[in-house]
């Protein structure tokens, strides 16, 4: 049998999109574990009630599918930096209340707090929109659902690239290019790299640490919020339950990579996107009995694997210290 | 006039008792050493004034107000920088980075100031875009001392500056920490090398577990006879 190329080429537009999303996700796991070395597990439920929050404002502006072009990419808009705005607030609230009091507890302490957090919020989610999966309010017309590579660029292909596709890499691309620029040419995010690196050093050059750790939980649960939206639009569905699951996705990601790097989680959203798209779609062509009920076994294997190889992931730096 | 006072500071680590006492002052223009054998209370002494560690007891003032109890980030904004022990620089930051993050309380690095920390440590210039943890030892006290320097510090709390460096590197460093003090910049400097700190200090004090034993001229205490044995190395 000839390798298929086109499911390929399929399979891998559907693996970039789902891989953005992880990616925008594992960012926030790893800006919080680079700065104080916790594993906020409650970020999950941070980017789940992103996409709750998405759902309202989009509700609220009352735009349909019917409304005009420039209403529905308002709502959109709305929608989007609604929920990165509510996600950034909760996850700065939690440092706030709980995190901060906990500096310099033992490392178990702030853990144990953020899975309290991750059940909170999930009630929370289940008193505001209930247990069972809500429908996103729909206002995206079906355009959206338009093949672009057969009807923009008059290409005969049976690949299926929607227009939903391009939106979500074209919201993602530039968060990301938005964060990078923040850490690395803002006065703001070289102080919280240098917090990262070093916190005391960092105290000593006039940085307050306290604020420089809560600007990196204000920008993960701002890419949080933004792959709520995301999610809730291509998934079409939300539910309190599912900050879990692409949570420990987005986990693996951020460790797959390299844990507290911020190239390595994107990379590693991708991969695991990938290998989904990849595992889901594609292995039952070749192995019968395969199916989708297989991916998380795939993903957590090649992630054992790269541990076995790269403990600290794929872009993991080990730095030596000088005495 | 009197910049730094400490009017008997008491701090601990846990349960123990590190500083059992500490009163000192450093006036405007001096430099001023701390010396004493490992564990004496040294570096203690230094990240209680940078606020790093807050004293349960006594005071720590600074041109008469109290600092004591602040936080490490105000501390500094008030002109008290120190170039902490082992450097400390951030070692995935490039040189400039770093230099910037010291000048972090005036938003921006100040030119003059940047001129100044080149012309003192004119081999941090040909390193600009390196990353901090890959200089060698030496560099890497020059930029931690860069790094202060770039907070405009009124008084610069300097911790160990000669540790693991060659002996040449050692008189240059010591060279340098004398024309910054002529520069206008108040100094109080902790070392293990009591010689090196005494021959450029005005004055200086002794600690032993904790607390203070003898303070007075540098050029005095080079002949005190219980300093020679137990800090020169004299039989």
């Amino acid at each position: 049998m000839d390798f298929n190329w086109q499911l390929f080429a399929q399979y891998l537009v559907i693996g970039i999109a789902t891989g953005s999303l992880i990616a925008l996700i594992a960012l926030g796991y790893t800006l919080v574990y680079g700065i104080i070395e916790l594993i906020n597990f409650a970020h999950g439920e941070v980017f789940m009630m992103g996409a709750f929050f998405a759902a309202t404002v989009v509700g609220l502006t009352g735009v349909t599918a019917t409304s005009g072009t420039a209403s529905v990419v308002l709502a959109g808009i709305a929608g989007l930096f609604g929920a990165m705005a509510f996600s950034a607030a909760i996850n700065f609230g939690i440092d706030r209340i709980a995190y901060r009091r906990l500096r310099s507890a033992p490392r178990l302490a702030p853990l144990i707090a953020a899975i309290g957090f991750s059940f909170i919020l999930q009630n929370i989610a289940i008193y505001w929109k209930g247990a069972n999966p809500i429908s996103p309010p729909s206002f995206l017309p079906p355009e959206i659902y338009t093949n672009v590579l057969t009807e923009w660029f008059g290409l005969s292909t049976t690949i299926f690239l929607t227009v939903l596709d391009v939106v979500v890499v074209g919201v993602t691309i530039p968060l990301l290019i938005g964060l990078s620029w923040f850490v690395y040419r803002t006065r703001l995010g070289k102080a919280m790299r240098a917090t990262a690196q070093d916190r005391e050093a960092a105290a000593l050059m006039g940085i307050d640490i306290n604020r420089a750790i809560g600007v990196a939980f204000l920008l993960g649960g701002a890419l949080a919020g933004a792959a709520g939206m995301i999610a809730l639009y291509y998934d079409n569905s939300a539910r309190f339950q599912m900050g879990f699951r692409y949570g420990l996705f987005a986990f693996t990601a951020a460790v797959l990579g390299g844990i507290g790097n911020l190239a390595g989680a994107v990379i590693g959203g991708l991969t695991i996107g990938i290998i989904w798209a990849m595992s889901d779609g594609f292995m039952k062509e070749y192995i019968s009995g395969w199916g989708a009920q297989w991916t998380p076994s795939v993903i957590f294997a090649v992630l054992v694997l790269v541990m076995v190889f790269r403990p600290s992931g794929l872009l993991g730096e080990r730095t030596a210290d000088k005495v | 006039m009197t910049m730094l006072q400490l009017q008997d500071v008491h701090a601990y680590y846990g349960h123990i008792h590190a500083l059992k006492g500490i009163s000192l002052d450093v006036q405007q223009g001096e430099i001023v050493t701390l010396i004493g054998s490992n564990g004496a209370g040294k570096s203690t002494t230094l990240r209680t004034i940078s606020g790093l560690l807050h004293p349960r007891q006594g005071t720590i003032t600074l041109n008469g107000q109290a600092i004591n109890g602040m936080p490490a980030h105000k501390v500094t904004a008030l002109g008290v920088v120190q170039s902490p022990e082992g450097r400390r620089v951030f070692p995935r930051m490039t040189v400039l980075e770093n230099l910037e993050m010291g000048a972090f309380v005036h938003g921006k690095p100040d030119p003059a100031d940047l001129d100044r920390v080149f012309t003192l440590f004119p081999r941090l210039k040909e390193r600009l875009s390196q990353k901090a943890g890959t200089l060698s030892g030496g560099e890497q006290q020059m930029l931690a001392m860069g790094r202060a320097l770039m907070a405009k510090p009124k008084l610069l709390l300097l911790d160990e500056p000669s540790m693991g460096l060659s002996p040449i590197l050692v008189e240059t460093i010591f060279g340098i920490i004398k024309e910054i003090n002529a520069q206008g910049t108040t100094v109080l400097l902790v070392e293990q090398n009591a010689l090196m700190a005494l021959s450029i200090a005005h004055r200086g004090y002794v600690l032993q577990t904790g607390q203070i034993v003898l303070a007075d001229e540098a050029q005095a205490l080079m002949r005190n006879e219980m300093v020679r044995k137990a800090y020169l190395g004299e039989e």
